[in-house]
């Protein structure tokens, strides 16, 4: 295969007009010939500045050598040894502010492509049957993990590879965090890609217990004291939705872009063998420019909707991957930018009929370093839509926090932990992940699990 | 996998299952809720808890089969297995806060229509249990789909039995009977706990106002994931938005908007409607939904 050095190989993806009436990934990734091509593009620097730029800090040269040299089993377990989800990462992580951002061929030409290079050695070890190395022998020890999203994945299966007896412990009915009720299937595939890497986690000796909400059924005080675990991690995300407070926002047709989305990916509302409904909509407004807008939206578009993006601040200051921007409009979502909302519209069946809004201009910049918006007096104007979602962020729920004495949270009733080891204010527990920082991204929660896993052995191994 | 030990049907289509969930009945307490998922493909249905066994480790469900998923699980016999039951989800009866001393000195009257008698059993048997005699009204449309009257009987300082159309007991609906009991026999209540179709909450607390006695209420809005992850549960209380699964279920029925709620509650009809034609009529499913073609 013919590489041009300075371009990246480019990735094969659905048509927009197909994909966007299928829930079918959109990103049909690389084959193995474009991988190891990519790969070659790879120039092994001695002091990789890629690796620097990833939270866990992956040898990125290290896997894209053997995969260079079609050796994808080892490119797999050098990953391994740093990550329990690469097919996930390679398809969500913001790899173009971080290790690509850093890659040296990008001052000069297109970075090496490395998340689809993660992406392919993932994808390929799992068809190939081929699982992360399992700890010789178990050290007797017993770990609760709170949470089965990428934080308490990561870090459950850090210590059942240090030769720990881990437990994660999980609300809903369903291993993964947002990965499974959050992030599209379009995007991110659930049975070939989430199951298959809980599946590896699972493989290392982590038990993972569904239907289990810490702080209602029992508590982190009673796992500490009853039921034998030697110390606990909190996992638990970040995953109570808000909500603007704006006239109309109880109708039938508002909802957060979780309940959206939740019915669509976990309960499968897309699916008619499904029993769980979700209300489609005809024209739907979404509120909020991130990752979730994005999909909440593409999501309303795949039901059948005609989509608005609802946004204060200007496209250069939206928080989403630009990559996810780039689909959404190739798709054919409409961007009402410097646009917010004032009321909602409900007729006498409850039910929605319409949005004000009102026009943004940007101001002075405000205490994030962005410019704040500003109302353009009489500017309002009424967008005629029955559907109307919400998509303006999430912060943890007070559930664990309220029922464990000695936990301490801050004001956004994040849980307070150390950066490099996630100790807690309470002996014995540690958290990583949304539930400290609020809100973020799949590796930062993983590195966090990491880190955490690191404390707890140091503490469990004094 | 969650095991059903027992099945009784109690009348108008309403079915009583003991289930088996250990973590559940260790720590549940009255006023709080499961969520059920039948199977892969199955709704997250909410039910309260309406009674548990700590040492057999089962939990006790009452439902009326009011739609698709609760005819489904109605055929579920004894033996079988539900794939997903979660809880206790929500907060214990605001009652249980209260110290023996203090409930002593509050007199007690529970209103319950329909099925929401069987949630109201096991808070009016905690009471006695803990020595506090209680009032408790049943409301029901006619004679036959009356509920657990014998076991309440039991339990209940006094049990009073209104039916809309007179068939027995009182002849009027719960409150007319409340309007009975406190207007004409000069009954004294400190708190009234209605627990029972939203149309009847409402009206309870509509007339405890007028009276001037505070009422707790049971919300049952509808959920999805019941852990305060989705707000589909959202409520207007006072000039607060609360979430029923997690800030409630229970609230102050003088402060809960029950229009809106109530319009809330239908949002899913018509889509639930399709649902329901697809169940009756399986393979005969000929159109008629309003999705075929
Ligand atoms: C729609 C959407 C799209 C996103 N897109 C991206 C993206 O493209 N790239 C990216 O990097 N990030 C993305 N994110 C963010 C990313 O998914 C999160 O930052 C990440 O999942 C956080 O991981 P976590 O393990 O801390 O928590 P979560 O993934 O939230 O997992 C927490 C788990 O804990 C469980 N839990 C909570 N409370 C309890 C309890 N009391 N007892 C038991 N279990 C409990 C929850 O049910 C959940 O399963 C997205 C988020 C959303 C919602
Ligand atoms: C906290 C809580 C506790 C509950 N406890 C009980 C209980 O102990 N016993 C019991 O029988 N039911 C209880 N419910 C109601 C029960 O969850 C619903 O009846 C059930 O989900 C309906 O499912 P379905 O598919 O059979 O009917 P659907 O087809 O979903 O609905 C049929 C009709 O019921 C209405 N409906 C839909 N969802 C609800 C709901 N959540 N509550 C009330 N009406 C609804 C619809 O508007 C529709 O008209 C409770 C609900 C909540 C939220
Ligand atoms: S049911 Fe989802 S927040 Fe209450």
């Amino acid at each position: 295969m013919e590489v041009d050095v300075l371009k990246r190989v480019p990735v094969r993806e659905q048509e927009p007009k197909v994909r966007a009436a299928n829930f079918d990934e959109v990103c049909l990734g690389y084959n193995k010939e474009e991988a190891m091509g990519e790969a070659t593009r790879c120039l092994q620097c001695k002091n990789p500045q890629c690796v620097k730029g990833c939270p866990v800090n992956i040898d990125i040269p290290g896997f894209i050598k053997e995969l260079a040299e079609g050796k994808v089993g080892e490119a797999y377990q050098v990953i391994s040894r740093y990550s329990a989800l690469p097919a996930v990462c390679g398809r969500v992580c913001p790899q173009e502010t971080q290790c690509e951002a850093k890659c040296i061929r990008g001052f000069k030409g297109d970075a090496v492509s490395i998340g689809k290079l993660e992406r392919f050695v993932a994808d390929t070890a799992a068809e190939e049957g081929i699982q992360p190395a399992k700890a010789e022998k178990m050290n007797g020890k017993k770990v609760a993990v709170i949470g089965s999203g990428p934080a308490g994945l990561t870090c459950a299966g850090d210590l059942a590879k240090l030769g720990y007896d881990v437990t994660i412990f999980e609300a809903l009915h369903k291993a993964g965090g947002v990965l499974s009720y959050g992030i599209p299937e379009f995007r991110l595939p659930k049975d070939r890609v989430v199951d298959k890497e809980i599946e590896n986690v699972k493989s290392l000796g982590v038990k993972i217990e569904t239907n289990v909400v810490i702080g209602k059924a029992t508590t982190i005080d009673e796992l500490l004291n009853e039921e034998g675990f030697d110390a606990v991690f909190i996992g638990s995300g970040a995953g109570l939705p808000k909500f603007m407070g704006i006239p109309g926002e109880n109708a039938n047709g508002v909802f957060s872009a979780n309940e959206y989305l939740t019915r669509s990916n976990l309960m499968k509302a897309f699916d008619d063998n499904y029993a769980t409904p979700i209300a489609a909509g005809k024209k739907v407004a979404v509120v909020g420019g991130g990752n979730v807008a994005m999909d909440a939206a593409r999501t309303a578009l795949r039901l059948g909707a005609e989509v608005h993006i609802v946004y204060r601040r200007s496209e250069e200051e939206l928080p989403a991957r630009v990559e996810e921007v780039h689909h959404a409009k190739e798709e054919g979502i409409v961007f009402d930018l410097l646009t917010n909302p004032v009321e909602i519209h409900v007729d006498d069946e409850g039910n929605v009929t319409g949005m004000t809004c009102i026009r943004m201009e940007l101001g002075e910049p405000d205490d994030s370093g962005r410019r704040r918006p500003v109302e353009v007096p009489g500017s309002e104007f009424t967008l005629e839509v029955d559907t109307v979602i919400m998509s303006l962020g999430t912060s943890p729920n007070p559930l664990i926090s309220s029922t464990t004495e000695g936990l301490e949270t801050n004001k956004w009733q994040c849980i307070v932990a150390e950066e490099e080891n996630g100790q807690t204010s309470k002996a014995k527990v540690y958290a990583g992940g949304d539930a400290v920082t609020g809100a973020a991204t799949v590796i930062l929660a993983m590195g966090a699990g990491k880190a955490a896993a690191k404390g707890i052995h140091e503490l469990l191994s004094k | 996998m969650y095991k059903i030990l027992k099945k009784e049907y109690l009348a108008n289509n309403i079915w009583l299952m003991d289930v088996e969930a250990p973590r559940v009945a260790k720590s549940c307490l009255p006023g709080q809720f499961v969520i059920v998922k039948m199977d892969e493909k199955g709704e997250r249905i909410p039910l309260t808890v309406c009674d548990y066994d700590r040492e057999k480790g089962t939990v006790t469900i009452v439902f009326q089969v009011v739609g698709a998923s609760t005819k489904e699980m109605a055929e579920y016999e004894v033996g079988e297995t539900f794939m997903d039951f979660v809880g206790p989800l929500g907060c214990p009866s605001e009652l249980l806060e209260l110290s023996e001393e203090e409930l002593k000195k509050e007199k007690l009257l529970f209103v319950c229509g329909g099925v929401g008698t069987a949630p109201v059993y096991p808070q009016v048997k905690w009471m006695k249990e803990h020595g506090i005699d209680v009032d408790v009204i049943i409301g029901a449309r006619t004679k036959d789909i009356l509920i657990l009257e014998e076991p309440m009987k039991k339990i209940a300082a006094n049990l009073f039995i209104a039916t809309d159309d007179g068939s027995y007991g009182f002849k009027g609906n719960a409150c007319d009977q409340i309007n009975e009991l406190v207007k004409n026999q000069g009954k004294e209540y400190t708190r009234v706990i209605a627990i029972g179709p939203m149309i009847m909450m409402k009206f309870v607390a509509l007339l405890t106002k007028e009276l001037n006695i505070k009422t707790i209420v049971s919300m049952n809005p509808i959920m999805v994931d019941g852990t305060g992850m989705c707000g589909a549960c959202r409520l207007q209380v006072g000039d607060k938005v609360k979430f029923a699964c997690v800030d409630g279920p229970e609230f102050d029925g003088h402060l809960v908007d029950f229009d809106q709620a109530m319009l809330r509650q239908r949002m899913y009809k018509t889509e639930e409607g399709r649902a329901m034609l697809r169940v009756q009529e399986g393979d005969t499913h000929h159109g008629g939904c309003g999705q075929c073609k």
